[in-house]
């Protein structure tokens, strides 16, 4: 379903010293890093898995969900997603796909979230029934009654999340990638889109990719890791395997930690990634 | 077309949204008409009644100009395109199966002719009955004149429009959408007629004038309703005006290719 390979996304990043003096320097001669932010990361994932894609903040997880959506376009490698490459025809590629950007909002802000529903149902040309039973199964899924007439600016984060998800799956896409869904949510609305995330991966054989800080979310719903450091793949397994990972880098039996967190953060120490 | 005209009503409910702004904004044009009027008419004295339109005309202008402020202002181009812009936001735009500028071009039009719409039908009333009687609008001159009025500004909100979509793709080059916002909005406020009618230019600088586009947006209907443009000129106007939108329309979508290529998202 997903082939991703070999892939190289390099960002040019403007840099200066602090001051007001090298701000004017600046002006006249500025000094650009590049950074790689995707560093020859290949990967293969097939229909219905659900993915957790791990790593510090900087590592090139929201960079590779925005490459397989199709927003940017890498500097070399290839992608092939169910035979179409993303960042050539957005436009027809998009249709299959849901996207939520935990960090941003997909829904106006002044209006109502059910008039934004209905933009999307033209955008995406979903005809009147599919769009009805689509929106009733995530109304009841997500608990969104309350929600829908509401206008955006008035739900409180974890409630605007959900109509967020909401919005990415009114199309019915084949594969969903989340990037960082659970940000900022309080724990009931965080169990509650885990919970909706695996039923909608049961019941319609989504596809799910999701980027995330939180290892909770990746044991309540994935069941394959791929950790990535610095741009590069460091591991692809199971959370089984992170563990066992984490043992054998450490020396002398140091890991006795059990807590998921504490297990992470000494692995990332170790790989010297963060 | 579905999906446009769904940007459009989404547009339309958005503007409704806030009342208060509404009801403020129309006192302000209301007052700002009224006190264009008394300008013009201490002109129209001073100079003898030689002046390169007649008063009425004036007049009617000054209040068209105020009914449909926002069908035809460059610098209320809207600032959520210029947010997603410069904060990344246009990330859920690029999901979408449709062509950013044409999904923007709609939403940008949408809104304009939304907010007129509710803000020319009160303005007009004001304008037509309220007002002492020198400072009245009038009616079309005559019926054709105001069929051509009517294409005529669709023709100018969409020279008008593909302009702003020129200054939103130039900020994908820049990131600060501040500097070609107040060069560019600046500029076609004062080039276009919203300042002073045209015909008050001198007529050297009214020849180049008329080799722009900026000519062509609210100048050209508001003159062809009072009848201070008739005849032949009328008919050329509206060829120009289709040049000028084709012309503006094929330079930014040339720019958005050129942006989507390089396309950034800012903060992360």
């Amino acid at each position: 379903m997903i082939e991703f390979q070999d892939i190289c996304k390099r960002y040019r990043v403007a840099r200066r010293e602090p001051g007001f003096g090298n701000a004017v320097k600046s002006l006249f001669n500025r000094e650009y890093d590049i950074v790689n932010a995707i560093d020859h990361i290949s990967f293969t994932i097939n229909e219905g898995e659900m993915v957790g894609y791990i790593g510090p903040n900087g590592a090139g997880k929201s960079t590779t969900i925005k490459i397989l959506s199709g927003i940017l376009t890498p500097d070399s490698g290839s992608c092939v997603v169910n035979g179409q490459v993303p960042w050539r025809d957005r436009k027809e590629y998009v249709r299959q796909i849901g996207v939520v950007f935990g960090q941003r909002s997909q829904l106006w802000w002044d209006i109502p979230v059910i008039d934004s529903f209905e933009l999307l149902q033209a955008v995406y040309s979903i005809s009147v029934p599919a769009y009805r039973n689509k929106l009733e199964e995530l109304t009841q899924l997500l608990h969104l009654e309350e929600l829908l007439k509401t206008p955006t600016r008035q739900l409180s984060l974890g409630q605007r999340m959900r109509c967020e998800i909401a919005a990415s799956l009114l199309h019915d896409p084949r594969l969903l990638f989340l990037d960082e869904p659970t940000i900022g949510l309080d724990a009931v609305s965080k169990i509650a889109v885990r919970g909706f995330i695996k039923k909608m991966n049961e019941e319609h054989r989504t596809t799910v990719i999701l980027t995330t800080h939180d290892m909770q979310d990746i044991e309540a719903i994935a069941r394959r890791v791929i950790l990535i450091g610095r741009g590069q793949k460091l591991m692809d397994g199971t959370l089984e395997d992170l563990r066992l990972t984490s043992e054998s880098v450490g020396s002398e039996g140091q890991s006795q930690e059990t807590d998921i967190d504490h297990i992470i953060a000494g692995l990332y120490a170790k790989l010297n990634i963060v | 077309m579905k999906k446009y005209i769904c940007f459009f009503k989404l547009r339309f409910a958005t503007g409704m949204q806030y009342r208060m702004a509404t009801v403020t904004a129309l006192t302000t044009q209301l007052i700002w008409g009224l006190m264009e009027c008394l300008a013009y008419r201490a002109i129209a004295e001073a100079s003898g009644g030689k002046m390169p339109m007649d008063y009425s005309s004036i007049v009617t202008y000054i209040w068209l100009k105020e009914g449909l402020l926002v069908l035809f202002n460059t610098w209320a181009a809207d600032n959520d395109l210029f947010a997603m812009i410069t904060d990344g936001g246009i990330a859920y735009e690029l999901c979408r199966p449709l062509s950013i500028y044409s999904m923007w071009f709609s939403r940008t039009v949408g809104a304009r002719i939304a907010e007129a719409f509710m803000r020319c039908v009160p303005v007009l009333f004001c304008a037509f009955l309220l007002m002492p009687k020198a400072y009245r609008m009038t009616l079309p001159v005559s019926g054709v004149s105001f069929l051509l009025f009517l294409l005529t500004v669709f023709l100018a909100l969409g020279i008008t429009v593909t302009f702003c979509m020129i200054v939103y793709m130039l900020c994908f080059f820049t990131i600060s959408p501040q500097g070609w916002r107040m060069v560019l909005t600046g500029a076609v406020d004062f080039l276009s007629g919203n300042v002073i009618p045209l015909p008050f230019f001198p007529k050297k600088y009214l020849f180049l004038l008329e080799l722009s586009p900026f000519a062509y947006m609210q100048n050209v209907p508001f003159r062809i309703y009072s009848g201070d443009l008739m005849g032949g000129d009328v008919y050329l106007c509206i060829l120009k005006q289709i040049f000028w939108l084709a012309v503006l329309m094929l330079l930014g979508i040339a720019l958005w290719k050129k942006a989507e290529k390089r396309v950034a998202l800012q903060g992360g």
